[in-house]
């Protein structure tokens, strides 16, 4: 025994502490709570790996049997692999580095022990998601980890917007989650089992004929789940609007783990989506559709931090599409050099925001260079990681991807590329409004304290070098051996969409700072159409969000509820009453009236012996 | 029909006199006159008058029943109706009393409070 239990069981606790004692604490107790259970939790996870060693298969710890009902048979069990130790490495590791920088960011707002409290339980959803040996397990963290998404969007609850962000992610999520838990009861029906194990070892075996229908369905419904928490095609946009909580949040768990979670749970199934082809076609569609259209909206975002939340739905569209290629061990390493870059990148602009005591619109930046020179520097290593720039982490995971997907169909390959470029051109975009010209706000920038400088420099160290843990080679034992040959022209190519986009950024935003100016008025409509993210927003709310409303309020509310169910309740006391007032006028109080009754009623009875025949 | 009283009656000869329905007949009759009597007249002793003609209507039934059926009980029964008929009026009597104390009138239509 290994007590894995103790990985997730120690954020817990620092969650129970924080948040039942948390309001009496003081700020470094919050902290050394907080702080300290996801340190001890990290160096657990290290330890645990370390005396496990080489991971060929996944060790199984099982703890009780949870549910025991006919064929349901869920136990609660924690199992690690070569997969899961990635993602925990990445989940502890990356949490611990926001974890230490939030000190400083959060250190002058108000309701300091609830947001490490939150922090805490975000924490432990994530890693019994990371560790579930079933999907049911899986389950449960995949919805805590919603709940927390939900709580810290609406951390500023006093700011209706941020309120609003929190309800559209949590019920856009709760769409995505019907698919995924319809997946849960279809997989029970059809395996009779839920163990990830069992469920792939009963795939294998099963005739293709007889399950390819079934298993496609499974995979299709997961995949609903999977673009509703990894906003994906059509459900990504809850993403932009969840910038609305505190930044460490948007680099925790809008960008580095939990919206990476769906991108997990399809590693997860791979062994059932290897049997559903069609799916995986459809996963890569998704993929492929999400990047571009995210990335063409990044281009033209003036908010800093969502010009960072598209570029990171167009990454999870990225993963997506390698997943949908096959290349399921690509997909995870670009979940992990993504958290290192995205990461940063969120926590740099927070650094930034920070700097401007809270402005987030990259019109009023500019000339940051020499006022905030390590953000700077920290912001230009994700830069050039996100942009694929080799030989740094970007390229490394990018360029996997890439070459696997140009193995699984070209032209994809090439919208990539292109995708690729976008990518290169709004992150440098951002990065040249902010730091170079000259400043045209109205705030005196500061630099950041050592405790949020010190996270963003591991994170860029990660951000650099990043790309030289193979992962792909490592999961070999879990997905198979990846056999990508390095075309150095594809390569090639590649870099060079990178680069032609920085150059295209540094062109358009350095150089000649005149010009998108020209180019909105020229291209207007196009440009409109993208600034106002091709009203998608809008569309949802006229034809789901407006229909869904009014139908509620004429129909549910006014008609059934108003009319039919409190009719039937008043009616019936209206029933009751109108009887009532007809029989009290028998009750006359003349005794002659009531004479008259008596003798009507022996009338009545005698008429009745008399012609229907009584008892004899 | 035989009957069931342990003692039975001499068994008189009956005279061929006045038959069974004729007794009904008019047993009826005054029943409904007292009916009538109770319901249509306003004064309470009338009133009261009325239900003592009932009762007595009901008896001479029990007693040409008894008669004809050679058993006593119709007899026994006639028996009954008069003491409490004689109870009742003594209560009955009291109570009107009271209401024309009370009330200083007869009229029954008056005496309704019992209405809710």
């Amino acid at each position: 025994m290994h007590q894995l239990w103790l990985i997730p069981a120690l954020p817990l606790a620092g969650f129970l502490v924080n948040g039942i004692f948390g309001r009496k604490l003081s700020k470094p107790a919050v902290n050394a709570v907080a702080i300290g259970s996801v340190l001890l939790s990290f160096l657990w996870v290290v330890k645990t790996l370390l005396a496990l060693g080489p991971l060929e298969s996944a060790y199984t710890e099982s703890y009780f049997t949870w549910i025991q009902s006919g064929i349901v048979n869920v136990g609660f069990d924690l199992a690690v692999d070569r997969l899961a130790a990635v993602m925990l490495l990445v989940v502890t590791g990356i949490g611990l580095l926001i974890h230490i920088y939030a000190i400083g960011y959060m250190s002058h707002e108000g309701g300091y022990y609830r947001f490490f409290a939150y922090l805490n339980l975000f924490m432990f959803f994530m890693l019994i998601l990371v560790m579930a040996a079933n999907f049911l397990l899986l389950f449960v963290g995949w919805e805590g980890v919603g709940l927390c998404s939900y709580l810290l969007i609406g951390f500023y609850f006093l700011k209706k917007s941020a309120g609003d962000a929190g309800k559209k992610a949590f019920v856009v999520n709760r769409i995505g989650d019907f698919g995924f838990s319809l997946a849960i009861f279809l997989t029970l029906v059809t395996f009779g089992s839920l163990d990830f194990g069992e469920v792939s070892a009963k795939a294998a075996t099963m005739s293709p004929e007889t399950t390819a229908g079934v298993v496609t369905g499974i995979c299709l419904l997961l995949l609903v789940g999977a673009t509703g928490k990894s906003a994906q095609v059509p459900l990504y946009v809850w993403l932009p609007d969840a910038m609305e909580g505190p930044t460490p949040v948007s680099a925790l768990i809008h960008a580095a783990t939990m919206v990476t979670a769906g991108v997990y749970m399809v590693a997860r199934a791979a062994p059932l989506f290897n049997l559903a082809p069609i799916a995986l076609d459809v996963v890569a569609f998704v993929g492929l559709i999400t990047a571009v259209l995210a990335a063409t909206i990044g281009l033209a975002q003036n908010d800093i931090k969502k010009v960072f939340a598209y570029s990171t739905v167009s990454q999870l569209g990225y993963m997506f599409l390698a997943l949908g290629a096959g290349a399921y061990s690509a997909g995870i390493f670009h979940v992990m050099t993504h958290a290192f870059f995205k990461a940063l990148l969120f926590l740099g602009a927070g650094s930034v925001i920070h700097a401007l005591e809270g402005e987030q619109d990259l019109r009023r930046m500019g000339g940051l260079r020499s006022k905030i020179p390590v953000t700077f520097l920290v912001l230009m290593c994700a830069a050039v990681a996100i942009a694929g720039v080799p030989p740094f982490s970007g390229f490394k995971s990018k360029d996997e991807i890439l070459l696997a997907v140009h193995a699984y169909s070209p032209w994809m390959f090439w919208v990539g590329v292109v995708t690729a470029g976008m990518t290169a051109f709004y992150v440098f975009r951002a990065i040249f409004l902010c730091f170079f010209g000259t400043y045209r706000g109205k705030a005196h920038p500061h630099e950041s304290p050592l405790v949020m400088t010190l996270p963003l420099g591991v994170l860029a160290l990660l951000s650099l070098g990043g790309g030289y843990i193979n992962v792909p080679q490592y999961l070999a034992p879990v997905f198979g051996q990846p056999n990508v040959d390095h075309d150095m022209t594809l390569v090639a190519i590649s870099v060079g969409a990178g680069l032609a986009g920085i150059f295209l950024a540094w062109l358009f935003y350095v150089v000649k700072p005149e010009l998108p100016e020209a180019l909105a008025r020229t291209f207007s409509a196009p440009y409109k159409l993208i600034y106002n993210k091709y009203y998608v927003d809008e569309a949802y709310d006229a034809l789901v969000v407006h229909p869904l409303r009014d139908g509620s309020r004429s129909v549910l509310w006014r008609g059934i509820d108003a009319g039919l169910i409190d009719g039937a309740v008043n009616g019936t006391g209206a029933l009751a009453r109108s009887i009532g007032a007809g029989l009290r006028t028998m009750q006359s109080g003349y005794i002659r009236r009531y004479a008259a009754w008596v003798v009507l009623g022996s009338i009545v009875v005698v008429a009745m012996v008399t012609f229907l025949g009584g008892a004899r | 029909m035989p009957s069931e009283f342990p003692i039975p009656l001499p068994n008189l000869p009956l005279p061929d006199a006045v038959p069974l329905s004729w007794y009904l007949i008019l047993s009826a009759i005054l029943f409904t006159l007292g009916v009538a009597g109770f319901l249509f007249r306003r004064n309470i002793i009338t009133v009261f008058m009325s239900i003592e003609l009932m009762l007595n209507a009901v008896n001479l039934s029990f007693v040409a029943f008894s008669y004809h059926l050679k058993s006593v009980d119709g007899h026994i029964f006639s028996f009954f109706v008069m003491v409490i008929a004689a109870a009742e009026a003594a209560v009955g009597l009291a109570i009107i009393l009271t209401v024309f104390r009370n009330r200083q009138t007869l009229e029954i239509d008056e005496v309704s409070s019992l209405k809710l």
